[in-house]
């Protein structure tokens, strides 16, 4: 790996997005509204949101980076710019954490204004502190990244690309415990849970809303959702040859 | 004096590619002279970009031995020696000119603080300084082209594969990139290594190669092809050569291998980036 090519990488891939401001504002807006949106589905009940809001702040990061970046190494596959860099002295380790670096950044403004705003704005109420919620976000928008760059292997245009998103993420969605706590499911289905990153990257979210310091829990997930981030990059590193047929 | 260098920039011997099970190039036995132009012509989907991207090591299943520089094709250290042009342009639509070339010159190595001067050399050479910061993704297709042109002229390289570089150009535009590609030759010595299947662009070229249904047809001069075909034009020496392909193929090897597969029923073979 080569630092300054890898930061070249990094800020390729944010002056392209410079260019596409509408994109930029749906990345930076849609979490704040659809978090505005719950608190007052949650009318009713505000206990409700602090539970379910806290998970929603490491979901979203999450969704947004997967989609991102699935659909912009897709690009960069069929437009021949990734054949050409790869036969340009250019790592492939240059070339994700240049996109990992260019996301992350994103993904910190994204989850600070999704965290300030639930925070400040909405109320939302947990034991633990507001910093242990941005550093589960921004892990689970590392692990979005990542598995954004794997996933547009198996995708040959932007519609399958964008249909991994249900494929993918929704089952994770439906099985992190967001609706159910994990325990309470059929157990073969609660079995599966344990294995999709997202649930941990729910559970770190609900370690902090429930107790105040950092809990053994706590790191577990977060070494768990950093763990399968770095697996989904090393994946992707794979998929990305020098000699294709 | 053109040859500095004895040994050739590509050499190649008994070269195969397979792609999808097809025999795409097969056989191919030639050496490409350094500081010169050598032209690859072909109709359309007779393997020139196939050979194009053995040669600058992206393609796989390669067999049989390729030379480029005096190293085996694809090797890392050629890297920043060879420059590569595909045929649809590989730059980013949503980057200016200017961020395009930027960019990939850091990927080149170019430090930060030549690269500007780097890059307006390149606008220059391809004569984009007047759209040096409009988006790639709104230019004409052929400006899109010299973009991508461009980016293989940054670091200078020993080698240039151009895959059909002048397509879709106006014939002002066409006689400037030749005479760019002159220059590349006669003043850095550069080996360019073009495509097309225009064939009043061989004439321009020091030598030739012309492919068909990945089998090479020829490896010779313009000059020496058209004075052995007794022909006016390399087009008409390119078909003379056809006619006598067939006919020896007719007659000799009736009961012998049949041909890898005419060109226009199977799939086109050409290796389309996209």
């Amino acid at each position: 790996m080569n630092p300054a090519r890898t930061l070249a990488t990094a800020r390729r891939v944010l002056r392209q997005l410079s260019h596409d401001p509408r994109t930029i504002a749906l990345m930076l807006v849609v979490p704040c509204v659809l978090l505005t949106l719950l608190k007052y589905v949650f009318d009713a009940d505000p206990r409700s949101f602090d539970s379910a809001g806290a998970s929603l702040l490491g979901i979203f990061p999450l969704v947004t980076m997967f989609l991102v970046t699935s659909i912009a190494t897709l690009r960069e596959r069929t437009s021949g710019t990734l054949e050409r860099l790869l036969s340009m002295p250019l790592g492939r380790a240059d070339l994700l954490v240049g996109y990992a670096l260019a996301f992350g950044a994103v993904a910190v403004v994204q989850a600070a204004l999704a965290t300030g705003l639930t925070f400040l704005a909405l109320g939302l109420n947990v034991a633990g502190s507001a910093w242990l919620l941005l550093v589960v976000a921004l892990a689970d928008a590392f692990l979005g990244t990542a598995l954004g760059l794997f996933i547009s292997a198996f995708a040959a245009s932007e519609f399958q690309a964008v249909q991994f998103l249900p494929a993918v993420l929704l089952p994770q969605l439906l099985l992190c415990g967001l609706f159910v706590p994990r325990g309470d499911m059929q157990p073969v289905l609660s079995g599966v849970s344990d294995a999709l990153p997202m649930s941990y990257a729910v559970d770190g979210m609900s370690q902090v809303s429930h107790h105040t310091g950092v809990t053994g829990d706590f790191v577990r997930d977060l070494a768990v959702v950093a763990g399968c981030a770095l697996l989904a990059l090393a994946l992707g590193a794979a998929t990305l040859r020098r000699r294709t047929a | 004096m053109m040859n500095k260098h004895p040994e050739p920039a590509v050499e190649a011997a008994g070269l195969r590619v397979v792609r999808g099970g097809r025999t795409v190039l097969d056989d191919l036995t030639f050496a490409i002279p350094r500081g010169q132009i050598t032209g690859l012509l072909g109709p359309s989907g007779c393997g020139k970009s196939t050979l194009m991207r053995a040669v600058v090591g992206s393609q796989a299943q390669v067999t049989g031995t390729l030379t480029v520089l005096g190293r085996p094709a694809g090797h890392r250290t050629l890297r920043p020696e060879v420059g590569y042009v595909t045929q649809a342009p590989s730059v980013y639509a949503d980057l200016t000119a200017r961020q395009n070339l930027d960019y990939y010159a850091a990927v080149l190595g170019i430090h930060r603080r030549d690269r500007p001067a780097t890059v307006d050399r390149t606008l220059r050479d391809v004569d984009l300084t007047s759209h040096a910061d409009a988006l790639t993704g709104t230019l004409s297709g052929g400006q899109r082209g010299r973009v991508s042109l461009a980016v293989a002229l940054l670091g200078e390289p020993e080698l240039l594969v151009l895959d059909e570089p002048t397509v879709g150009l106006d014939p002002v535009l066409r006689r400037d990139l030749w005479r760019l590609f002159h220059r590349l030759t006669e003043e850095r010595g550069a080996t360019v290594l073009v495509s097309s299947h225009v064939m009043d662009e061989a004439e321009r070229c020091h030598r030739l190669l012309l492919l068909r249904d990945g089998r090479l047809l020829a490896d010779d001069t313009p000059d020496a092809l058209r004075r052995s075909t007794a022909s006016y034009t390399v087009e008409d020496a390119f078909l003379h050569l056809v006619d006598q392909a067939d006919a020896a193929e007719r007659e000799g090897t009736a009961d012998a291998k049949n041909s890898t597969g005419p060109h226009d029923t199977a799939a086109p073979t050409e290796a389309t980036p996209s």
